[in-house]
């Protein structure tokens, strides 16, 4: 993890000798009328799988000529990278809560809210704490607004008040609850406290990601009304200590069936019936009711703990290349991405362009939580829900509204890292 | 050995045409100089790639971290965080304690389980296929599953073993249980079943290969000479298959011990691995503390080899 502070190795004029054959063969075969400028223009994205869509890229092309090449890892993935080869990637995707990590380490460069076009138009989740109806929403954790700004372009430290030096230029947010399966509980659950009733013995399951995973533990165990935290996504050791006894008692006792790691693993846990009842990624529960198995992402009475990504760049972009990064930034927020994220049930930062892009009836469907009117169909067009549906949870208003915390890195990261180890070895 | 030789008498008469002398000075050394040229490019590369990165491993676990880097200070930090409440917690086992004896376990009951089917297939192979046409066709058959990969071979066991699995349907309909049998998944049971599935061929190759180079009339012998099957099994055929059944247990020791990824999968995330620790070290960005976790991970294995080998001196038999 030593800092090498290193500037392409390629002049502007050695990388345009060599583009040039490259990009008018390039040209000539597709025909796209707005190659005239003699350069590829190729942006290297690192991020998760959330918003890396064939689709996307490939109408990010024809829309702006930017080829964007995909490098997908998992969350702790994209942070280790970040750290270790900070010139392996241009744009970056990742969540608010690594932040705490990757600003200090001086790798990632802030963007400028003045280019981007629809800055004025993010959704207040990120900028003020509300939702646009004016709830006001969970404060605890690493919510956005609190590692929005910096300071100053290469200050570390981050902005209490709106600057123009943006840390992520937001993208896509969403509300994380249980998912649970209807069929098979046979009775309404309304709170956070059943994933550990005696009644889905060997049947429940939660993340074993620790920073996410003691999230939801906290929202647990405040359920219970064992313990109310000052901030859930900020324990003090004492907490720590608190929520993982609680856990590893339940742990003990054979509550949980199995811990799962990624989306897949969480999918085929539902689906095959070996849990009933577990924290869970919207997705994911889409992807159990596509394959005809009830799945419900149920609202609970608690809230939600939420997470939201955004958009950096490398601190080795500079040049033509920080352009197309604010190029493509700024097609991302124009609508097509953020109405093809909305219908895979994730929210866009910029509603409007969104909903643009969008049908009436499905803006209706994914964002007002009304009843479907036609099929709803996700964006590779497989039917997702009848018509007549209701999105669970309702309104975009409802959901984010009820937000308790966010996905956070603790003060304490490195003792509640130890002492999952230790839950997991009980 | 002759090419290897007339290299080096090519290489040595160009360096020193015309000097009678110097010729051969250099056939005299030429013998230890020939090993080290053999042996040269493995130990290059054993350096390169194994000694130099371990060496970076001992370095950093003694470095101190904050949440974004590393400090190059000196910090017994990795150490002593890994071994807390060690002492506190007596007569408790502190987390690396338990750790450590729950892989122990797994590890003893995957390396006698896989001994116990190696040998016997290995001694099937060897020793009940006649013909060099069977014994090779059988052993290729033996690797079959091997052409998949190890993460499919193993997920396969899980929509066999479920709640609503194969295994578990079958026994309800059957009417030998009344209510699906939870332990079969998820469990103790499942990760040493899919370790022994993926590594007792680990240990079939060994003691096979051993086996093989048995000299047959030594068992006539031993025959000859009134010995019980039982005891021409014990007195001959297992001491001089012990190499094999060495490597064989080196081998299924070393993989089980750093496994993370069948126990996670198969263990239902629930049971605990040393392996996993530094994964989760490592995903946490606390470098020192996984490297730390890693020597000790290394140390406790080598203790192990380096017992087994005391047992049986591999490097004579071979």
């Amino acid at each position: 993890m030593t800092e090498t502070t290193r500037t392409t190795g390629v002049s502007r004029r050695t990388l345009l000798k060599g583009t040039a054959g490259l990009a008018a063969g390039s040209g000539a075969i597709t025909g796209f009328p707005y190659v005239k400028s003699a350069e590829t223009k190729v942006l290297r994205y690192l991020g998760t799988a959330v918003n890396e869509g064939d689709d996307i890229s490939k109408q990010c092309l024809k829309d702006t000529g930017i080829k964007i090449e995909y490098i997908t890892a998992t969350t702790d993935d994209v942070t280790k990278r970040v750290m270790t080869q900070p010139n392996s990637f241009d744009v970056l995707d990742t969540e608010y809560f690594s932040l705490k990590k990757l600003v200090p380490s001086g790798n990632i460069l802030a963007l400028d809210s003045k280019k981007i076009k629809e800055f004025d138009n993010i959704t207040p989740v990120f900028t003020r704490g509300e939702t646009p109806g004016g709830k006001k929403i969970g404060n605890q954790g690493t919510a956005p607004w609190k590692v929005l700004y910096l300071e100053g372009k290469d200050s570390k430290t981050f902005s209490k008040t709106a600057t123009e030096f943006v840390t992520l230029i937001p993208t896509v947010y969403n509300a994380d609850t249980l998912g649970i399966r209807p069929d098979l509980i046979k009775r309404p659950i309304s709170s956070w406290s059943e994933l550990l009733n005696p009644e889905f013995k060997g049947k429940a399951s939660i993340l074993n990601i620790p920073s996410i995973g003691i999230m939801d533990a906290a929202m647990v165990v405040e359920a219970t009304g064992k313990y109310k935290y000052a901030d859930k996504g900020n324990m003090t050791k004492e907490e720590i200590d608190l929520t993982m006894k609680v856990m590893t008692e339940a742990k003990k006792a054979g509550q949980f069936r199995a811990f799962w790691k990624d989306f897949n693993e969480s999918v085929n846990l539902m689906a095959s019936g070996e849990t009933v009842i577990q924290s869970m990624w919207s997705p994911a529960v889409t992807k159990v009711r596509s394959m005809g198995v009830a799945c419900t992402f149920q609202p609970l009475k608690e809230g939600y703990r939420s997470w939201a990504s955004g958009f950096c760049v490398s601190k080795g972009v500079s040049g033509a290349k920080l352009d197309w990064a604010y190029e493509f930034v700024n097609w991302f927020l124009s609508g097509y991405a953020g109405a093809y994220l909305n219908r895979q049930g994730y929210y866009s930062a910029v509603l409007s362009t969104a909903k643009a892009h969008m049908e009436p009836y499905e803006w209706a469907y994914w964002m007002e939580g009304k009843p479907a009117e036609k099929d709803i169909k996700a964006p590779d067009g497989s039917l997702l829900e009848k018509a007549g549906a209701v999105r669970d949870g309702g309104s975009y208003e409802d959901r984010m509204g009820a937000v308790a915390c966010w996905n956070a890195v603790m003060d304490e990261n490195d003792y509640m890292v130890r002492k999952w180890n230790e839950f997991i070895a009980a | 050995m002759d090419t290897s030789e007339n290299i080096l008498h090519q290489a040595s008469s160009g360096l020193a045409r015309g000097s009678d002398t110097a010729r051969a000075k250099a056939a005299r050394l030429s013998p230890s100089f020939i090993s080290w040229l053999q042996a040269g490019p493995m130990m290059l590369v054993f350096l390169a790639f194994f000694l130099i990165p371990l060496v970076f491993v001992v370095i950093v676990s003694f470095w101190d971290y904050n949440e974004y880097q590393l400090l190059p200070a000196f910090s017994g930090r990795g150490y002593t965080d890994t071994f807390e409440g060690c002492i506190a917690q007596i007569p408790d086992l502190c987390t690396i304690g338990k750790t450590y004896l729950k892989t122990l376990k797994l590890c003893f009951m995957v390396w006698a389980i896989t001994l116990f089917i190696g040998f016997w297939v290995a001694y099937f192979l060897a020793f009940h296929v006649k013909s060099k046409t069977w014994q090779m066709g059988l052993s290729l058959l033996c690797t079959i599953p091997f052409w998949t990969s190890n993460v499919i071979r193993m997920i396969a066991w899980i929509p066999l073993l479920g709640r609503n699995g194969l295994v578990n349907s079958g026994l309800v309909k059957s009417g030998l249980v009344n209510q699906p049998v939870e332990w079969l998944l998820f469990s103790e049971f499942s990760v040493v079943l899919a370790l022994v599935h993926l590594f007792t061929f680990f240990m079939v190759v060994p003691i096979f290969n051993s086996m093989v180079r048995i000299d047959k009339s030594l068992i006539e012998a031993a025959y000859d000479a009134g010995a019980t099957g039982f005891q021409t099994l014990v007195n001959v055929v297992i001491p001089l298959a012990k190499p094999g059944i060495v490597i064989g247990s080196i081998f299924v020791i070393t993989i089980v011990m750093g496994d993370f990824i069948t126990i996670g999968v198969m263990g239902g995330q629930q049971i605990a691995a040393a392996g996993k620790i530094i994964e989760t070290r490592l995903n946490a960005l606390q470098f020192p503390a996984a490297a730390a976790n890693a020597v000790i991970l290394l140390a406790i294995t080598f203790l192990i080899i380096t017992m087994m080998s005391r047992i049986v001196d591999i490097r004579k038999e071979l």
